[in-house]
């Protein structure tokens, strides 16, 4: 704990920040591209999608070798299986997903105006399983990240669209997911854009933070920590966890907010998902 | 069984050989976390390569080799379109084996 | 590499007499013999003692004409990318080992005939180490090394 707060102090982070003024999101976009491209002039700007292998040269190279070959390439096999074999009743995912399914990954999370909420890959995926009369998967890891991992797959190289429609209830949501990102939580007092705007680039003991600007564009992400693919969600709470706030659930409102705000803010960047990290 | 993902790429008159298995490779020591028990060790003992009745190479893994395995070689005698057949034994006696062609 | 190559490199972890005669009977194929996993070596606690058991030896000659490919700082202890690279002739076998790992020995790739001198794999360690490449040719034990920092992480999650 000692140490924890002995680090925090050295990122500067026991004073308090701002959260971001008031903006629409397109100005917000732009700010917080512009924040980023300035930090790090020479990352072009679609290279952000590497996250921290954009920024530091030593991770890159050990991630080029774990790229030859990635752990996640046994997780598109088990995802395309799963995503193409029918249901009890005879039909398939492609039933429930536009253009079958294909690459489609760029458009999520998109806000649902029938239901007001903010819908994401993983709930859809559950939500067909529903509709057909299966059981739902769980959230954040195993098949449903396998399922995720080939639909990313077939969206790899499509930029990211998340669109706002102009209605209060989507833009409610993003600014639920902003004030998420920008808020401190925890017995350690920090906030998302602490580390991963604010101290983007620097290190907590040896890792080295990565920049939220790319961040979503790798998911689901086949972590070395893990030992296997794990959703974005399951990050999420791995990252409320780590500075002591008790996580929200899975595909919780509040996470499926901070994930339309999160994705937004990577829109015009390529997907490469899945990925491999530590 | 699919628990192997390989590439044979011929280059001149060298063959690199990439693979990459599906497999646990428990070292034995971790705990789980819910029942305080220690997982048992399960990982792949051998791995073989065999090119027209010939055994090109032969890996003995431990434990510390890492979980999900990638393995990379590289051998001369080969010619585009030969098969290659990569097996594996575990430490409890599973096994799988794969086929590709040289391309 | 021949059976008879392979035995002796087995030496010590196989009963050699028994499995000679069942070789010699036709009643095992290369294969089968290859399946007797040098145990004593994996569970050794030093690299001498894991050298020993796997090779009868562990006079080493260091040697340049090999290279490993091994970050200087490993991302994450559990997955660390290793290759080894070596132009000595007359290969017969590349050994990794990592120093300070609990049992030093990760891995032996034998080669058969036609394999080139490279391997690569990833393997676990426990913390920062020596990496040793060993590579075995003409009867003899050549070896360098490479350290490897394993840290600590910030992010955990």
């Amino acid at each position: 704990m000692k140490r924890l707060l002995t680090i925090a102090a050295t990122l500067g982070l026991l004073t308090v920040s701002p959260v971001a003024v008031q903006a629409s999101p397109q100005q917000d976009l732009k700010a917080f591209r512009a924040y980023f491209t300035k930090r790090f002039p020479d990352v072009p700007l679609q290279d952000f999608a590497n996250g921290v292998y954009a920024v530091d040269k030593a991770s890159r190279e050990q991630w080029e070798s774990i790229e030859e070959f990635p752990p996640y390439e046994l997780n598109i096999e088990k995802g395309k299986k799963l995503f193409n074999t029918p249901f009890k009743n005879g039909k398939t995912y492609a039933s429930c997903f536009p253009n079958g399914g294909i690459g489609i990954k760029q458009n999520y999370p998109y806000f649902d105006t029938a239901s007001g909420q903010v819908k994401t890959l993983e709930l859809e995926i559950n939500e067909c399983r529903k509709k057909n009369g299966e059981k739902p998967l769980k959230w954040k890891k195993g098949a449903i990240a396998d399922i995720s991992a080939y639909m990313a797959y077939t969206s790899r190289g499509k930029k990211t669209n998340v669109v706002i429609p102009d209605d209060p209830a989507a833009m409610a949501a993003y600014e639920s997911g902003k004030q998420h990102f920008y808020a401190k939580r925890g017995q350690l007092n920090m906030s998302c854009a602490d580390c991963h705007q604010y101290n983007a680039g620097n290190r907590v003991r040896a890792d080295i933070l990565s920049p939220a600007l790319g961040h979503t564009t790798h998911f689901p992400v086949y972590r070395s920590k893990w030992g296997g693919l794990g959703t974005i969600h399951r990050r999420y709470g791995g990252c409320n966890k780590q500075v002591r706030f008790k996580p929200f659930k899975a595909q919780s409102e509040e996470y499926r907010n901070l994930e339309y705000f999160h994705t937004y803010m990577s829109n015009g960047l390529k997907l490469n998902g899945p990925g491999a990290r530590k | 069984m699919a628990s192997i993902k390989i590439r044979a790429k011929l280059d001149g008159d060298t063959t690199t050989v990439k693979a990459l298995i599906s497999h646990p490779m428990e070292t034995g020591q971790r705990k789980n976390k819910k029942t305080g028990k220690k997982i048992p060790a399960h990982f792949i003992q051998e791995v073989t390569c065999e090119h027209k009745g010939n055994v090109v190479m032969t890996a003995l893994w431990g434990p510390a080799i890492s979980k999900n395995p990638y393995l990379s070689f590289k051998f001369k005698g080969a010619a585009k379109g030969d098969t290659l057949k990569l097996s594996w034994v575990d430490n409890k006696g599973k096994s799988d084996s794969t086929e590709t062609q040289v391309r | 590499m021949t059976s008879m190559k392979r035995r002796t490199f087995l030496k010590g972890s196989v009963a050699v007499g028994v499995i000679g005669t069942a070789l010699g009977a036709g009643l095992l194929t290369p294969r089968t013999v290859m399946a007797a996993w040098p145990k004593n070596a994996f569970a050794a606690r030093t690299v001498d003692a894991a050298l020993d058991a796997l090779t009868g030896s562990h006079a080493l000659e260091g040697s340049d004409k090999i290279s490993i490919r091994a970050p200087d700082i490993a991302e994450n202890g559990a997955v660390v990318p290793v290759s080894v690279t070596t132009d000595i002739p007359n290969i017969e076998s590349i050994t990794i080992l990592a120093e300070k790992n609990a049992n030093p020995l990760t891995a032996s790739f034998v080669l058969g005939k036609g394999a080139l001198g490279f391997v690569s794999t990833r393997i676990k360690m426990g913390k920062t180490s020596s990496v040793i490449a060993v590579v075995k040719a003409g009867g003899k034990l050549y070896s360098t090394g490479k350290e490897v920092k394993v840290t600590i992480g910030g992010c955990g999650g």
